[in-house]
């Protein structure tokens, strides 16, 4: 809502008072004040001209030499290109030294060989938006009334010389969509009383239900009446008028139309002028559109309707969409000599879904979406009378033509001072209170200990005890709240053990270089579920904005690749990154997906680049393996956690396993496969992702310290041959499981594949651990231990070396 | 005899000053002190001296080998202090050059907010609870006064999967989900996550970004106790010569409803371009819960009074530490991840 404040203090008493502090004052009250508009800001010597001759420019098809009188015996030559410059005309001149907006500076000049000295100016040309300047003058200079001065202030005369304050309402104080409701929040603020417009006017003896009857046969229309006023000049609305409508963003057409939008923006209710003799009928019926009805609106646009949409017929067909837009049949042309003027109440949830499925949003529809005051609608066409007879030379008809059924009564409130003061954690005097409301002007009544309280109708969103608190703080002042921390609690705060293991996740991950990534929950049906740990039903929104952001994701790792991808393209020789975030699988019982939390990480590129000293490490498997093993570990699930051989499209069949707890798939690990490698554009690049969900609600033993060893442990060595494909895991197994409990350790201390192993086989050393608590072993106890070993090993076919 | 012992002794303490290691040393005294040496050798001759003699000589042969030993052993001294200096020397490294790196990673600066953010609610008795991002209408909207048609839907340009699920557009849906399940207990969490909104992302908008909520419910909840909450958050994430003013606002689910503002941080309230001039950064909305969401979830309005609250993780993390662009969080450069690592303050 963009305010004026020459319109608003035709209502209220704002003099003295700066608008920026004006502007502080209504925003720390309640309306955000988005913008103080100085409309003649920085603009120097723009004076009324007069153009005494015009000449075509000798040497430019398109220009015209002007004289042009700008003050008694001033006159001065000014080249103007704008088609419709004329002698005669009473114009804007930006004299020589003129700064306009947009730091445009005016000098004199030479325009092919001719001097100018100073800019005929369009309205565009002083900073008025382009969309509210009349059609007439878009395209070219603006035109003065004749009996403006040569040589005065042009920007007094075009209303430039005002502030606009520009609203940002929220949707509860639609009241504000007026002057008159600005002028009342304003009103109470500064303790102010409010100037209503006076309506009076001289009604001839035909009589309105003469020329109109009304039929309503729909309960979205309880209220709309009819007035007829004739004999109506179509003509330019006057100056006031057209300033007041531009600076509420409004373009101005003719004095009918400008009258109807005048009081739109004034009541904050739209009305519609139809032109009388092009309804082609006497009677108005208010009802819902048939199925595929057709109107065609005043935007040329052929609408088609849908069965619930209200619509306002001649009794056959539409004329206008109700509270949304009227029909280019009835409109009001220069033609017009009679006009019925519609001021009625429409409800917001019609006016809101019709615009919404027509796509066509309008001041109108905006005002009756939110609800107009039911007790300014009838007000709104008396003024609508007035004007048209004091603007327009109207003739009104007597009457107004009426179907009533709206509820017009305000809302009452019933509160104590003492719930106020509760619910503040303050302690406002009833005189205090009384005082507020009766500047806001509520009918307030104290009696008993409470406050009867009957809001204006104006105010719809005052329903409630909560409203009327509000209404007391704002206006007392948000400043003057004490601050105190909430009482009477015995909660101890704290993490779950979940979110407290969640962030001990974060911190293994990070301890491990790895830096957190962020990335989108949305995307594309094809990416939804690549690496997916298990493929389910996938959950796709209604309307994607994208076929990108399309789909919820079934695995982080697409994106954590992308991220990849990403970085390397910005000459990253070492990328990694880890996720924590959900997965969308299925659905519940709630019909909602099942929510998974997981964690993915990628690495790529260098792991360890220690240039002087030449010490350099790509990434490979066994950093990512390591990476997820810490967490494990961590996490005190070490034993039961394996890994196991597995496939995974997009990763490399060679490279990539499944991560087991206590034999249940919990996560996958692996390496990009080369196609993909090649296709992301990444060197060696390693993932891996895990049910966070199911390690962290894993259960695992108290920590219960185990005494620190006081006795030597024994190693034994053992290096076998065995086929190339054979899991150093599985043996690993086997060594455990025939150890007896002496042994305490299994490591891996070689792997080798080459030259001196026979084709397809591999030599691996362990290094074995027996160790007891209670004593120092003897050779003999370990021997007999050892032998366990390898008889294990043998009988399972590994080849000692 | 004498003349002989002198000689030796002349000649092991020249040859003692000229070795130059300890192993030479070790020759020298091998040579002239060990079991085959000319001094045993003199002391095994002592048998053919007269009685009157052996004594005499004995002492002079002890004196000769004492002082022999003695310079051994200073020799010893010396040659080892040299022996370590030496190896110190080869030992010596150029100290400035770098040292092998450590990796080390960090939390996504969102992370580094809402954690902030959680700690000093959880000290403040909070407990924190978490929700589904996809959420039904009831829980998103209807729940929290909004009911279908409503127009301030319209602020909140949703994501639906079906005319009844959509991805959530605040964490309120976890504030309704706890009220419920609270069956009219008293109430006092923070809600953290991703919220989800119909935005084309650029510079300051993004359809995808993180919330963080707070609700108090219990009885005699009080707006100050909202403004005093507030405050502590201010000065918590902004620093403690931070003030924050109330404005009156308006959202469906509290009323009153507030946009809290702190003073300029980079200013102190003169005006600068982070706040646009005014002295002040808009930070958040909050208000005392609507009765209507109260009475939903089971609550009595008249009995209990609550206050809730609402911030933007990426507002509070573009203003504290100076980020220009939205997508900044989203793009996981590591050249812009890798700047929260360290500690403030």
């Amino acid at each position: 809502m963009l305010v004026s404040l020459n319109w608003l203090k035709q209502y209220v008493d704002i003099d003295g008072i700066a608008a920026e502090e004006l502007a502080e004052k209504i925003t720390r009250s309640g309306i955000e004040v988005d913008a103080v508009i100085d409309r003649a800001k920085g603009m120097t010597n723009v004076v009324v001209g007069y153009v005494v001759s015009k000449e075509k420019h000798p040497d430019a098809d398109k220009l015209n030499v002007c004289q042009v009188e700008v003050g008694e015996g001033d006159i001065r030559q000014i080249i103007c290109g704008a088609p419709n410059v004329d002698a005669g005309q009473k114009v804007i001149v930006a004299l020589p030294g003129a700064r306009l907006p947009g730091g445009v500076k005016i000098k004199k000049a030479k325009m092919r060989g001719q001097e100018s000295n100073g800019m005929i100016c369009a309205l565009q040309e002083l900073g008025v938006e382009g969309r509210v300047v009349p059609k007439a003058y878009a395209d070219g200079i603006y035109v003065l009334p004749e009996d403006a001065v040569p040589g005065s202030d042009a920007l007094e005369l075009i209303g430039l010389r005002d502030t606009v304050l520009e609203l940002g309402l929220t949707p509860n104080r639609s009241d504000a969509l007026s002057m008159l409701g600005v002028a009342y929040e304003v009103a109470a603020i500064l303790s102010q009383e409010v100037k209503l417009p006076e309506i009076s006017y001289h009604t001839v003896s035909e009589k309105a239900e003469d020329y109109i009857k009304v039929r309503v046969e729909a309960k979205e229309n309880p209220l709309y009446a009819a007035k007829v006023v004739k004999n109506v000049k179509i003509a330019e609305s006057p100056l006031w008028l057209q300033h007041y409508l531009m600076a509420a963003g409004v373009r101005p057409h003719n004095n009918v139309v400008d009258i109807t939008n005048y009081i739109l923006m004034e009541y904050g209710q739209p009305l519609h002028a139809f032109d009388y003799d092009s309804l082609k009928s006497n009677e108005i019926l208010v009802r819902l559109a048939n199925e595929g009805e057709k109107i065609v609106t005043l935007d040329e646009q052929e609408r088609t309707l849908k069965a619930h949409n209200l619509v306002i017929t001649n009794g056959e067909v539409p004329v206008a969409i109700a509270g949304v837009m009227g029909g280019a049949n009835s409109e009001v042309t220069s033609e017009t000599t009679t006009v019925v003027i519609e001021a009625a109440y429409f409800e917001g949830y019609s006016v809101r879904r019709t615009s919404k499925e027509l796509g066509l949003r309008s001041d109108s529809s905006a005002r009756f979406e939110k609800g107009v005051d039911p007790n300014r609608v009838l007000l709104a066409g008396e003024r609508a009378a007035q004007l048209l007879a004091e603007i327009a030379g109207g003739e009104v008809l007597e009457g107004t033509v009426l179907v009533d059924d709206l509820d017009k009564s305000p809302a009452r409130v019933v509160v104590s001072p003492d719930f106020i003061n509760n619910r503040l954690g303050m302690k406002i005097s009833l005189e205090d209170m009384l005082s507020i409301l009766n500047r806001l002007q509520f009918d307030v009544e104290a009696a008993n200990g409470l406050l009867i309280i009957d809001a204006p109708t104006r105010r719809q969103d005052i329903k409630i005890e909560e409203d009327i608190v509000e209404e007391i703080a704002r206006l007392y002042g948000y400043d003057e709240i004490p601050m105190t921390l909430p009482e009477g609690n015995d909660q101890i705060g704290g993490l779950t053990p979940y979110q407290a293991k969640r962030r001990v996740a974060r911190n293994v991950m990070e301890g491990a270089g790895l830096y957190q990534a962020v990335t989108y929950s949305l995307t594309s049906d094809e990416l939804a579920q690549k690496f997916a740990l298990k493929a389910e039903d996938t959950t796709r929104l209604l309307m994607p904005m994208s076929e990108e952001r399309s789909t919820l994701r079934q695995s982080l790792i697409p994106h954590l690749v992308d991220a990849a991808s990403y970085n390397v393209a910005r000459k990253a020789d070492s990328v990694a990154l880890y996720e924590i975030g959900s997965v969308f699988l299925g659905k519940t019982a709630e019909e909602l997906p099942y929510e998974e939390e997981h964690l993915a990480l990628v690495v790529s590129g260098k792991w360890v680049d220690n240039a002087w000293q030449g010490e350099k490490l790509a990434v490979d498997f066994f950093v990512a393996k390591g990476i997820v093993e810490s967490l494990f570990e961590k996490l005190g699930l070490t034993e039961r956690l394996s890994f196991e051989k597995t496939a995974v499209d997009g990763l490399h069949p060679g490279q990539t396993a499944a991560i087991l707890l206590d034999g249940e798939k919990v996560g996958i690990i692996g390496g990009l496969h080369p196609a993909e490698r090649k296709k992301y554009d990444l060197k060696d690049t390693f993932v891996a992702e895990i049910n966070l969900n199911a390690i962290l609600t894993a259960e695992v033993k108290e920590l219960v310290y185990t005494s620190v060893p006081r006795f030597p442990a024994m190693t034994r060595d053992i290096a076998l041959e065995l086929e190339r494909s054979k899991p150093a895991g599985e043996i690993i197994e086997i060594i455990r499981n025939a150890g007896t409990k002496l042994l305490k350790e299994v490591k891996v201390f070689d792997v080798y594949e080459g030259d001196k192993m026979e084709a397809g086989k591999k030599s691996v050393a362990f290094s074995l651990t027996y160790f007891d608590p209670e004593r120092t072993l003897t050779d003999d106890e370990v021997v007999s231990a050892h032998n366990k070993v390898l008889k294990a090993l043998t009988e399972a076919g590994a080849e000692l070396r | 005899m004498e003349q002989q012992l002198k000689q030796l002794e002349q000649e092991a303490l020249a040859k003692l000053q000229a070795a130059s290691n300890l192993k030479e040393l070790n020759e020298v005294r091998v040579a002239y002190l060990g079991k085959k040496g000319p001094i045993t050798d003199l002391l095994k001759g002592m048998g053919k001296l007269s009685p009157e003699e052996r004594p005499k000589m004995g002492a002079l042969v002890n004196a000769v080998r004492e002082n022999v030993t003695a310079q051994l052993e200073e020799k010893v001294t010396v040659l080892e202090e040299q022996a370590i200096q030496e190896q110190l020397e080869k030992e010596s490294i150029d100290v400035t050059l770098p040292g092998r790196k450590v990796r080390q990673g960090n939390r996504h600066p969102l992370t580094r907010v809402i954690e902030e953010i959680e700690d000093l609610f959880v000290s403040m008795g909070y407990e924190i609870a978490e929700g589904p991002e996809v959420e039904k209408d009831y829980y998103n909207f209807e729940a929290l006064n909004l009911p279908k048609g409503h127009p301030a839907r319209d602020m909140q340009d949703t994501f639906y999967i079906t005319e009844e699920t959509l991805l959530r557009t605040h964490t309120s849906p976890v504030q309704a989900r706890t009220m419920e399940k609270k069956k009219g207990e008293p109430i006092r969490i923070i809600c953290p996550g991703k919220v989800f909104r119909r935005d084309n992302d650029d510079a300051t908008h993004s359809h995808q970004f993180m919330q963080i909520e707070g609700l108090v419910i219990g009885e005699n909840i009080r707006m100050s106790d909202l403004k005093g909450t507030l405050d502590a958050l201010a000065k918590k994430m902004f620093g403690d010569d931070r003030e924050i003013r109330l404005r009156p606002s308006f959202f469906p689910f509290t009323e009153p409803s507030v946009e809290m503002d702190i003073s300029c941080f980079k200013c102190g309230g003169k005006g600068c371009n982070v706040c646009k001039h005014t002295g002040w950064i808009e930070i958040l909305g909050a208000g005392m819960v609507h009765p209507n969401v109260l009475e939903m979830a089971g609550y009595d309005s008249k009995k209990v009074s609550g206050f809730a609250f609402g911030i933007g993780a990426e507002r509070i993390a573009m203003l504290k530490y100076g980020v220009d662009d939205i997508r900044h969080f989203y793009t996981n450069d590591s050249r812009f991840l890798s700047q929260f690592h360290r500690t403030e303050g």
